[in-house]
């Protein structure tokens, strides 16, 4: 690994952190907030009342600005593949392909179509057919992420292709094992759902601050009932696909999982860290103890990993070592390799593909198919063959654990919140403390910091990798000059910061101001 | 025909009707912009697609890459 540019492999890597981590901000209030308007105008159609009509509307124009502002946000990542990551993007293409174009359609036809409905007609069109319109957008915009997830969720787990030596590139064979790998499942479940999570707090927070100012109090009290119930179940669900998402995590990236919970040596019966503190400086093979301190609940990382509270968990230290029992992808029992061992298969895989080419050229049959033979029978190693050091396959535990830790502790403040919130209002008859309706304006930017995180714990935690176990970033990155993406790097963070100020300013006059036609 | 008009008056009294959305428009149009016409043309070249002509190259010229240590 030492012979690949690393400043141009972590620069290319910042520079899509950031770009991605921007657009993050704008989509999860996009899939949520369409879900909560849809459901206020609902009632607005159930009810004939005016005041949802202007509650809905409010909440649509701050939706509108949103959803502005983030829009294209995310092309960016895909200039990025073109110049930055040319040798993923063409080994991977026929897989993004298809997702990718079926994204652009459905954000296309289904978002632009009916946004312009849902903002244009409410005088123009049936009271009907601009519900269907509302229920349309939010619809739209959630499978619209569900393309861009399914090919996340590949790079964890890449499922349903056939690798073609003659043209480098991974081939889809089963559309259906992309769709609906468990990873892919998972993620789109638990992505959407922390979406509509920062949604409720966003409403609710919003809210808040009007019952705080003494202003649009009905607007105020309606808006918090409906996004609270929505982000109570929502927030519940979370923690649901949560569990789902890491147990996926256990059975087909057991490194990340370990990095999760700062786990160096594995053990049956394995504790789940609630809260912790890692011991700086800790190497995966000295004997220092790897929590300064910490808080945890016996047995249960290994009921969660494994459904059984004495399952075996491996450790850093394992996966380095291999030589622990498993059970595969088929339900079969197996002795783990050494990484030691998957490099050198990684590196026989290598030589394969370049043997194969050298043997076509030559119209060499016989050198072909030996090669092939030897490529497919190594390729899930492929990508070990690029490192050098065992150790390389170690992602960044402090920033993985921590993420994943305060992640997780956040998910449990905002079903304490919702829950905190409702019980006010049906008990207390919405006497909120000011100290509480303060905290519910804190809650957005810990929502947003919440999301923010979880992909800090997929794509931290899934390092070395760009596609896990078959290409690690610097094989993956394109060979251009670092200073050019180190170039574009502060242009993006320029341009993004631009977006984000034109978005929380607008937001924010826009909330001062209220409903347009002042609510009561 | 008359479908057509009836759309085109749609977004167009929609647009004329915007308050906060033409400010939005801007954004978004200025944004457009610096993305496609100079982010995409002067600092995101595909890079595959700009120095090779057919897939058969392109793929060549990764195996090369994915097989050979760089200088």
């Amino acid at each position: 690994m030492e012979h690949f540019d690393l400043s141009l492999v972590n620069w290319s890597r910042a520079q899509f952190a950031l770009t991605a981590m921007y657009h993050w901000v704008f989509v999860p209030l996009t899939l949520g907030l369409s879900l909560i308007i849809a459901f206020m105008e609902t009632l607005y159609y159930k009810t004939g009342d005016q005041e949802w009509k202007r509650i809905t509307k409010f909440w649509m124009t701050l939706f509108g600005i949103n959803f502005a502002i983030g829009v294209a946000t995310g092309i960016i990542l895909e200039f990025e593949f073109g110049t930055n990551w040319s040798n993923y993007s063409w080994f991977v293409g026929d897989i993004f392909g298809a997702p990718l174009a079926i994204e652009g359609i459905m954000a296309f036809f289904m978002e632009s179509t009916f946004i312009a409905v849902m903002f244009f007609g409410w005088n123009k069109v049936s009271k009907k057919f601009h519900l269907i319109s509302t229920w349309l957008v939010a619809l739209g915009a959630n499978l619209s992420a569900l393309w861009i997830l399914v090919a996340n969720a590949w790079m964890q787990y890449p499922a349903g292709m056939n690798f073609n030596p003659d043209t480098a590139r991974n081939e889809m064979n089963n559309f259906w094992e992309v769709l609906l790998s468990p990873v892919a499942v998972n993620k789109f479940l638990h992505t959407t759902s922390s979406g509509y999570v920062l949604a409720g707090l966003f409403v609710v927070g919003i809210s808040a601050w009007y019952l705080l100012k003494g202003r649009h109090i009905l607007l105020a009290k309606r808006s918090i009932i409906i996004a609270s119930v929505f982000g109570l179940i929502s927030s519940i669900y979370l923690a649901f696909t949560g569990d789902g998402s890491a147990y996926q995590v256990a059975q087909k990236q057991p490194m990340k999982l370990a990095a999760m919970e700062g786990l160096y040596k594995g053990k049956e019966g394995a504790p789940l860290i609630v809260i912790g503190v890692l011991t700086p400086g800790k190497e995966y093979n000295d004997d220092k103890e790897p929590y300064v301190f910490r808080i945890q609940i016996p047995k249960l990382l290994s009921f969660l990993g494994y459904r059984s509270g004495n399952a075996f968990v491996p450790g850093i230290k394992d996966i380095i070592d291999g030589n622990y029992t498993y059970t595969d992808q088929d339900g079969k029992q197996k002795v783990a390799l050494s990484a030691e061992q998957k490099i050198e298969r990684g590196r026989i895989a290598i030589q394969a593909l370049a043997d194969y080419r050298n043997a076509k050229e030559n119209n060499d049959s016989l050198g072909m198919a030996y090669n092939r033979r030897l490529l497919d029978e190594n390729f899930e190693y492929f990508g070990y063959g690029y490192l050098n050091d065992p150790k390389s396959i170690i992602p960044n535990v402090p920033l993985t654990f921590y993420s994943f830790h305060i992640m997780v502790g956040l998910g449990f403040l905002f079903i304490a919140f919702f829950i905190l919130m409702l019980c006010l209002i049906y008990f207390n008859g919405f006497k909120i403390s000011r100290w509480l309706l303060r905290l519910s304006i804190l809650m957005i930017p810990l929502g947003y910091l919440a999301g923010q995180l979880g992909w800090i714990v997929a794509e931290v935690g899934r390092q070395p990798w760009t596609i896990q176990d078959i290409l690690p970033t610097v094989a993956a990155v394109s060979r251009i000059d670092s200073s050019a993406v180190q170039i574009t790097f502060f242009l993006f963070f320029i341009i993004f910061t631009s977006l984000l100020i034109a978005e929380l300013r607008i937001m924010f006059t826009q909330i001062k101001k209220g409903p347009n036609d002042g609510g009561k | 025909m008359n479908t057509l008009k009836r759309v085109f008056r749609f977004y167009y009294d929609g647009f004329r009707s915007m308050t906060v959305g033409k400010t939005l428009w801007v954004i978004i149009l200025v944004k457009l912009f610096v993305m496609f016409a100079i982010l995409k043309v002067f600092f995101f070249p595909n890079i595959l697609k700009q120095n090779f002509r057919t897939d058969e190259e392109r793929s060549k010229y990764v195996i090369e890459q994915l097989t050979t240590k760089p200088k």
